[in-house]
């Protein structure tokens, strides 16, 4: 079978609901989301603590509540959506995307302009390689997550968590209130990974300790898990001789980190940001392949929802604006670039049309720094704008939205952040 | 006793202190402040679990308390949830336990089940 939309979303999460609500308010209507699971709003579902939208809509909500916000806007505006459907390849070239599902079988699709927002993957035990065997009982935090909160399945008794990013902390205590022994977590690094509010409210609120500079050395059992060994670190992150402490658990989940989902775009031939493993954008979110344009997880790994939406709706926005005005020209293309104590910064272009809007900019920092300044700096290292900000931490990335850069003057712009 | 929180009203994460005889140290702003008062006080949490759906196969519906409640009924509260379980349809917001404990705080659901 064969159809045609002009503007197709791929991932049914938040990315992909904000981006097709941005797209719909700037007038067009022609949109079909795929979302691949059984129902919208994505990693939301099984985020059910609360926490959500208070940059967007100054309530904390759960991560349900927040998905409702956008999928009753989808519903009320009855904007096309396939549910139990996969997307298997992009055709940038035809300009056109395959998928199937159980109805319509194996199908093609015309595109005017694509949004890819598929999403990110769990780092997971191999890709950090922990030595021992790979027994029954090692999970990521976010399947363990998604067993309890979906299906209701509790996934061990005695548990151990390694790495303090934020998933971890709030299965800490949503496994802890199950009636779960939650052991203890480690965090490799000399400083947590996740906020101080879910140190305080989901490991300090049930007594639960976080060993920092230290990580798990040994996975013990064959086919199920028996225990851990865990080690201090020194500074280069080596286990320390004499350190080594066993556990007995029979469950460790994995918050070691999350990166895109990208395979699909990078496989059609999309540039990739080797820094965050997503796509190459310029700043209205379009990639290197034409009219193709990314946001939300698969774009760069974000820690909170709220700027989840608020990228996609640009990447909304101009997918709407393109097909409904077609393509402006330019007059050049301005690389940007970053400093050392940056590991990444989007967008990695920018276009210079006779009127530039706002540009988004986004990135995190490699270590916490109390008091930053940061720089906007033109080819000959002349300041062009700059910002103060405090409380800077690499598990908090930060978009930085701004206006009235001089873009006509200057033929690169390095962005850097210093500490004060 | 000497008694050390982290707030976390915003980012900073100040670490307060409260001495023996309860003077607070450490706090950058009033709002801190108040948090370890609040804190030593009557400290009170949201809960957010789920509730098992009777009626329809394998399907839980996620909860939340309507307000915060006393972090020490944390736990009395999910054995209460542990025993409930509710029909479909629920609607968003509806409350499925009323006045939990004495609380005046109910427990609602935070999803729509169809
Ligand atoms: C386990 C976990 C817990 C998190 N907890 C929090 C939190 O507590 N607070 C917070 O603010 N943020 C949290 N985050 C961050 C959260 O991911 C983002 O805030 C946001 O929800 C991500 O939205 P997204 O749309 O980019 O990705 P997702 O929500 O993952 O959506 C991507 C969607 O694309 C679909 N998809 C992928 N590939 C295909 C395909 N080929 N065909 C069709 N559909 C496809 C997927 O099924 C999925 O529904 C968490 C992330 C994870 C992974
Ligand atoms: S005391 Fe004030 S400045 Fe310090 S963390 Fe609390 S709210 Fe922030």
């Amino acid at each position: 079978m064969n159809r045609a939309v002009d503007l197709v979303i791929i991932g049914g999460g938040s990315a992909g609901l904000s981006a097709a609500k941005s797209a719909y308010e700037n007038g067009l209507k022609d949109i079909l989301i795929i979302e691949r699971s059984s129902e919208l709003g994505g990693i939301l579902n099984q985020c059910i603590h609360n926490g959500f939208g208070l940059h967007k809509f100054k309530e904390e909500l759960t991560g349900p509540e927040y998905a409702y916000k956008y999928i009753s806007f989808i519903k009320e505006n009855n904007i096309p959506y396939l549910l139990d459907t996969l997307v298997y390849s992009i055709s940038p070239k035809n300009k056109e995307i395959t998928y199937s599902n159980s109805e319509e079988g194996y199908t093609t699709l015309k595109y005017k302009a694509l949004i890819f927002a598929a999403g990110c993957n769990e780092r997971t035990q191999g890709q950090i390689m922990t030595p021992g065997e790979r027994p029954n009982g090692v999970f990521t935090a976010g399947l363990a997550q998604r067993y309890l909160n979906i299906d209701g399945y509790l996934v061990g008794k005695n548990v151990y968590i390694l790495g303090s990013g934020d998933i971890g902390l709030i299965m800490a205590r949503r496994m802890k209130l199950e009636g779960a022994n939650v052991i203890g977590v480690s965090e490799i690094m000399p400083y947590s990974n996740g906020l101080n509010r879910n140190i305080v409210q989901c490991l300090n609120d049930f007594n639960i300790p976080l060993r920092l500079h230290n990580t798990v050395t040994k996975i013990h059992g064959k086919n199920q898990l028996e225990g851990i060994t865990i080690s201090d670190v020194d500074d280069d992150l080596n286990p320390i001789k004499g350190s080594e402490e066993f556990i007995k658990c029979d469950t460790l989940l994995l918050s070691i980190g999350l990166y895109p989902f990208n395979a699909m775009l990078k496989n059609s031939g999309a540039k990739v940001n080797l820094e965050t493993k997503g796509a190459y954008v310029d700043q209205n979110l379009e990639t290197s392949l034409d009219s193709i344009f990314s946001c939300g997880n698969v774009l760069h790994v974000h820690d909170l929802v709220d700027y989840v939406s608020l990228e996609s709706e640009i990447a909304g926005k101009n997918a709407a604006k393109l097909v409904l005005e077609g393509r402006k020209i330019y007059d050049k293309v301005i690389l940007t670039s970053h400093n050392e104590n940056m590991s990444y910064l989007l967008p990695n272009e920018i276009k210079v049309y006779d009127s530039v809007e706002n540009i988004l900019f986004s990135f995190r920092v490699k270590k916490p720094i109390s008091k930053a300044e940061i720089l906007f700096k033109d080819e000959n290292g002349n300041i062009i704008e700059k910002f103060n900000k405090v409380d800077l931490l690499p598990s908090e990335m930060v978009q930085l939205n701004v206006s009235d850069l001089p873009l006509n003057d200057i033929n690169s712009l390095k962005v850097e952040v210093r500490a004060l | 006793m000497e008694n050390e929180f982290i707030c976390i009203v915003c980012p900073k994460g100040c670490r307060i202190k409260v001495d023996n005889e309860g003077n607070i140290s450490g706090y950058t702003c009033l709002r801190g402040l108040n948090y370890v008062q609040e804190e030593l006080t009557c400290p009170k949490r949201m809960l957010t679990s789920t509730v098992k759906v009777s009626n329809r196969k394998d399907t839980y519906v996620s909860v939340k308390t309507s307000s915060s409640i006393p972090k020490d009924l944390l736990l009395k509260v999910m054995e209460e949830l542990k025993k409930a379980s509710v029909e479909a349809p629920v609607k968003m917001h509806q409350v499925l336990l009323k006045n939990i404990f004495d609380t005046n705080v109910d427990i609602i659901a935070t999803k729509e089940i169809k």
